[in-house]
Parts: structure tokens; C-alpha cells; sequence
């Protein structure tokens, strides 16, 4: 009994220590962002007794923070609503359709997802400014719709990918039935597979919002500033002399936010999401 | 028939478009600007042709290869450590015990957040003089400044990394160690298997596909790394964590070299491409001989 015991301490004491290890980068930006620039240098404790507000006010209110928080929430939604009705549509076909070279088109989707950003930089930008303009202005370039369409390289292949494995696994038979009682293509997929689906799609609209939200390279490459992101506001603080680290901390924090809301509601059903059709039950 | 298939390709078709203009026209276009020399700042203002100067530079360039060949040691410090680390932690939280679900949902968190704000945690946990982490090895002696030591650096990138990325791990894991069929497992004990042949024998050969799915996820993202490093770094000291894409990034927009960082472009795509396909087959491959 007593070796049983010393086993589930060692146990939880694993589990504590990997629980402050995750957490403690996070509650320590937290920390920093509470503090005034004095504060930061010279506190030693890990207590966060005092607040100092205009970390978060001053960026956010008399910044440009504000309004970059406004352009990363329009192109999040943006593209998570194109991606979603898009990879809906196209994983139908994918799904309950005998397409040729349905195969070939699934690997080269992937690729674009796994290509690395760097590689499509450059000639995006050089499409965007050089290309693509009505009257010497840009129409994709620094604006929202140009970072919506861009997110699409990563974010379509991956909902395709993702929802493929939900529609999948919702049965033939039952699209069959709908068929036999004179229901069209566009009922069956948004009146039978759509509310079936709604777990999977739920997830993967999530994931989607919250990669466009987490994205930096092409929102640094592709706007200059009308629609600069809120992660480019976050890079910014790298290169200016002198860092104010509290508001940097601050507006980490604020970065951040989504992704604690979001593991709020969907951590039962993340892990479900990410069996990415590889798991044959 | 054909009716259907066209119908079919009439719901592909929008997504195609989107990937044509924003993924495959750029590529044809980088593979149509690396045969040129372009400036923006040179006097003429235009395409020169360049034949295949530009990737006979690319060859013999040192920056970029030893940028490629720093991706490739990170890639090879980090990967193992997470893919052992979350096999490990998946495992153990298949067990039930008291706090399972508050660990796994903790253990998410990193998974989730903007790498430019991970960067930003990490870099005011190691800053010289505020982060808590330089203060306190700097209390017992060890001389920790990631501005300065090109090691402590790089290091430091690869633990931010397993930070990061071994959540991802364990989550894949244990999502494939709980669709796995119970039957055979249960039937092994029976005839009296230990836990380590079961393991051994039986759940690793299933997970295949996982592992698999795992390690191209993480291969290919490994080599994509900018932004978190740019926040903690900017590839600094020197260019000792100067990655691949950050390479690129930082070299060729303030040069504005378009057609030489064009070439760059295609090469990096190209080299993603045949690792993307090869694993590919052996994902497939290992998904079919599980049927």
C-alpha cells in the first residue's frame, strides 16, 4: 500500500510540474503585463499585486493597437467563413463523388498547405503590388480582402483535409434515402450532411479562425497600414529602440486571448478533430 | 455519369480557383522570375535574363546553405525530443486518474497560441535583465544571454519548440491510441503478453498512420519556423539562428533581389515538394496494409 501511494505522488508531482512548465510562460507575460516599466526591472516576486491598466489602454486606445485588433478579427472571420462554405463544397465532391484524379487534386491541395511560407512570399507580394491594381491602387494588396484570399493557401487544404474525415464517416445510405425521396444535391449536403456534420465543422471553423488570427508572415509581407494584423502590432515592438515591455506583454496577452476562449469550448472535441482521417476504427 | 462528375468538378472548382491564384500562379511566377536578374533599384528597372545564373549562385551561396543546413539540425534536435516526450505523455494520460481532464486541457494551451506570442512570452522570460529565467540562472552562476551565445540561442529556439509543438504530439497520440480497436489488445493479454510485447508488437504497428501523420506535420512545419524565432531572436547572434525561411525573408525583401530570392523560392518548394510526396506514400501505404 504504501509503495502504491509513493507512485501516485511521484505521479501527480510529474504531472504538477509539466502543468507549471506549460503554463508558467504564459502567467509570466501576464505578470509583466500588469506591471509598470519600473516594476518589470526591479520586482522579484511572482505576485501580481498591482495592475497598471495602461499597458493595455495606451497601444489599444491611443495606438494603432485598436484598430489592428478590429483588421485581424474582420480577416479571421473573413476567411473562416470563405474557407468553411468553400471546403464544404469541396469535400461533397470529394467524399460522395468518383472524381478522377480526386487524388492528385487532394496531394496538391496538401502541398500548398505545407509549402513554406517563404517560398510563396515573394511572388505573392510581387502579384499583389504589381500585378493586380485598378488606377496604379492595389485591390489586394494592405487591404482585407488580400489577407483573406491569401489565408486560403493554408487554411483551404487543411479544412478539406479535416472535414473530409467527418463527411466520411456520416453514411451513404442516408444521402440515398434523401435522394430516393427527391431531394437534390444542394438539399442533401446542407439539409442531411451539413447538421450531421456539425461537431466536425465546428472544430474545423475554429482551427481555421484561429491559424488566420495566429498568422504573422504574410500579414507582414502583404499589408503595410490599412490592414496590418494585430501580430504584426506584437513584431513591431522587436525592432523599436527601446521596448516598452510592459505593452509588449500586454499586447501578447491580448493575442493570446482567442486561444484560451477557445479551448474553453472545444477541448472535448479537439482531439476527436485531430485523428485527420489517419485512424481506420 | 459524366453528368456527376462534372457536377462534382463544379464544387471543386471554386477552391481550385483560389488555389490556382494564390498558390500556383506565385510559384509560376517565382519559377518565371528566377531566370532573370530583377532589381527594383537597378537602373534600368527590368528583367535581364539571367539563364540559370541565379540557382548556379544558389548552389555555391554558403548563407543560404548553411541557413538550410540550421533548419535541418533544428529539425533533427527538436523533432525526436517532442515525438518521444508526447508518445510518453499520450500514454500515460490514457490511464483515468484524478485531474486527467485539467491536465489535457492545459497541455492544449501552447498548441493554440500565435507563435509571434509565444516569442513574445519566451523573449521576456530570457531577456538580459527582466526575464525571469536569465535572472535566475545569472543567481547561481551561469552566465545565460541568448544575445550573445550563438549555442544558448539555438538551444533555447529548440526548447521553445518542444514547448510549443509536443502538445500537438501527445493530442495526435492519444486521438489514435483511443480509436484503436480493443479486441486484439484484450485478447493478447489472455495469452499472457506483457505489457511491453503488447506495446511493442501490436500498438506500434497500428499506430502507424498515426506516427506517420505526426512526423509530416511536424517535418514540414519544423521547416517552415519564422516567426517565433524573428520575435525571440530576429536569428540572431550574428546569423546563428538564422532558419531557412527566416533566410529568406530577411536577405532577399531589404535587398529587394526578386529574381535570385525567386530561385531561392522554387528550390525551398521544390525540396518541401519531394519530402511532402515521399511521406505521403508511406502514409498511404501504411494506411492501406492496415485494411
Amino acid at each position: 500500500m504504501p509503495k502504491k501511494m509513493i507512485l501516485k505522488a511521484i505521479w501527480y508531482i510529474v504531472w504538477i510540474f509539466l502543468t507549471v512548465i506549460t503554463l508558467f510562460p504564459v502567467y509570466w507575460t501576464f505578470l509583466v503585463s500588469t506591471r509598470t516599466r519600473l516594476e518589470i526591472f526591479t520586482r522579484t516576486d511572482l505576485l501580481p499585486t498591482s495592475f497598471y491598466l495602461r499597458n493595455y489602454t495606451r497601444p489599444l486606445l491611443n495606438d494603432v493597437y485598436g484598430s489592428f485588433l478590429i483588421n485581424s478579427l474582420i480577416i479571421s472571420t473573413g476567411n473562416t467563413v470563405l474557407v468553411i462554405f468553400l471546403a464544404l463544397l469541396a469535400t461533397y465532391a470529394l467524399s460522395r463523388f468518383r472524381v478522377k484524379g480526386s487524388q492528385n487534386f487532394f496531394f496538391w491541395a496538401i502541398t500548398n498547405r505545407m509549402a513554406p511560407p517563404a517560398a510563396f512570399m515573394l511572388p505573392l507580394y510581387l502579384l499583389y503590388t504589381k500585378l493586380i491594381s485598378v488606377n496604379g491602387r492595389s485591390l489586394l494588396f494592405d487591404t482585407h480582402l488580400g489577407l483573406i484570399l491569401a489565408y486560403c493557401v493554408f487554411n483551404l487544404p487543411f479544412a478539406i483535409w479535416l472535414l473530409k474525415g467527418t463527411i466520411d464517416s456520416i453514411p451513404k445510405d442516408l444521402d440515398e434515402a434523401a435522394m430516393i425521396d427527391g431531394a437534390s444535391f444542394s438539399q442533401v449536403l446542407w439539409k442531411v450532411i451539413v447538421p450531421l456534420a456539425k461537431p466536425g465543422i465546428a472544430v474545423t471553423a475554429l482551427l481555421t479562425w484561429l491559424f488566420s488570427w495566429n498568422e504573422y508572415l504574410f500579414a507582414a509581407t502583404l499589408t503595410s497600414s490599412r490592414a496590418r494584423t494585430i501580430t504584426t502590432g506584437l513584431a513591431e515592438f522587436v525592432t523599436v529602440v527601446g521596448t516598452n515591455w510592459g505593452e509588449m506583454a500586454a499586447m501578447a496577452m491580448v493575442a493570446i486571448l482567442p486561444a484560451i476562449v477557445f479551448l474553453a469550448f472545444v477541448q472535448r472535441y479537439i482531439i476527436a478533430g485531430l485523428t485527420f482521417g489517419a485512424v481506420k476504427e | 455519369m459524366i453528368h456527376k462528375e462534372r457536377f462534382a468538378w463544379g464544387l471543386l472548382a471554386p477552391t481550385l480557383v483560389i488555389l490556382i491564384f494564390i498558390g500556383l500562379l506565385p510559384f509560376l511566377y517565382a519559377l518565371y522570375l528566377s531566370f532573370f536578374h530583377w532589381n527594383i533599384f537597378s537602373r534600368t528597372g527590368s528583367l535581364i535574363w539571367a539563364g540559370a545564373d541565379n540557382f548556379r549562385k544558389l548552389v555555391f551561396d554558403t548563407e543560404f546553405l548553411s541557413a538550410l543546413w540550421k533548419s535541418i539540425k533544428f529539425m533533427f534536435w527538436a523533432i525526436p525530443i517532442e515525438f518521444i516526450l508526447g508518445l510518453v505523455l499520450a500514454i500515460s494520460l490514457t490511464k483515468p486518474f484524478k485531474g486527467r481532464n485539467f491536465f489535457r486541457l492545459v497541455h492544449t494551451l501552447p498548441l493554440t497560441m500565435a507563435p509571434i506570442a509565444i516569442g513574445a512570452t519566451w523573449k521576456l522570460m530570457t531577456m538580459p535583465g527582466l526575464g525571469i529565467v536569465s535572472k535566475f540562472l545569472g543567481s547561481i552562476g551561469i552566465d545565460y544571454n541568448i544575445g550573445r551565445s550563438a549555442t544558448q540561442a539555438f538551444f533555447t529556439i529548440v526548447l521553445m519548440d518542444i514547448w510549443h509543438w509536443t502538445p500537438f504530439v501527445t493530442l495526435t497520440f492519444l486521438a489514435g491510441l483511443t480509436a484503436l480497436p480493443k479486441e486484439p489488445l484484450e485478447q493478447a493479454q489472455i495469452d499472457g503478453a506483457s505489457r511491453w510485447q503488447i506495446f511493442w508488437y501490436l500498438i506500434l504497428p497500428m499506430l502507424r498512420p498515426v506516427i506517420s501523420t505526426i512526423l509530416f506535420i511536424r517535418i514540414m512545419d519544423a521547416l517552415r519556423i519564422v516567426d517565433e524565432v524573428w520575435m525571440l531572436t530576429s536569428g540572431g547572434p550574428g546569423t546563428a539562428t538564422r532558419f531557412v525561411g527566416l533566410h529568406v525573408w530577411r536577405v532577399v525583401f531589404p535587398k529587394t533581389e526578386y529574381g535570385y530570392g525567386s530561385a531561392m523560392s522554387v528550390l525551398l518548394l521544390y525540396f518541401t515538394i519531394v519530402l511532402c510526396w515521399f511521406l505521403f506514400q508511406t502514409i498511404t501505404r501504411g494506411g492501406k496494409e492496415e485494411i
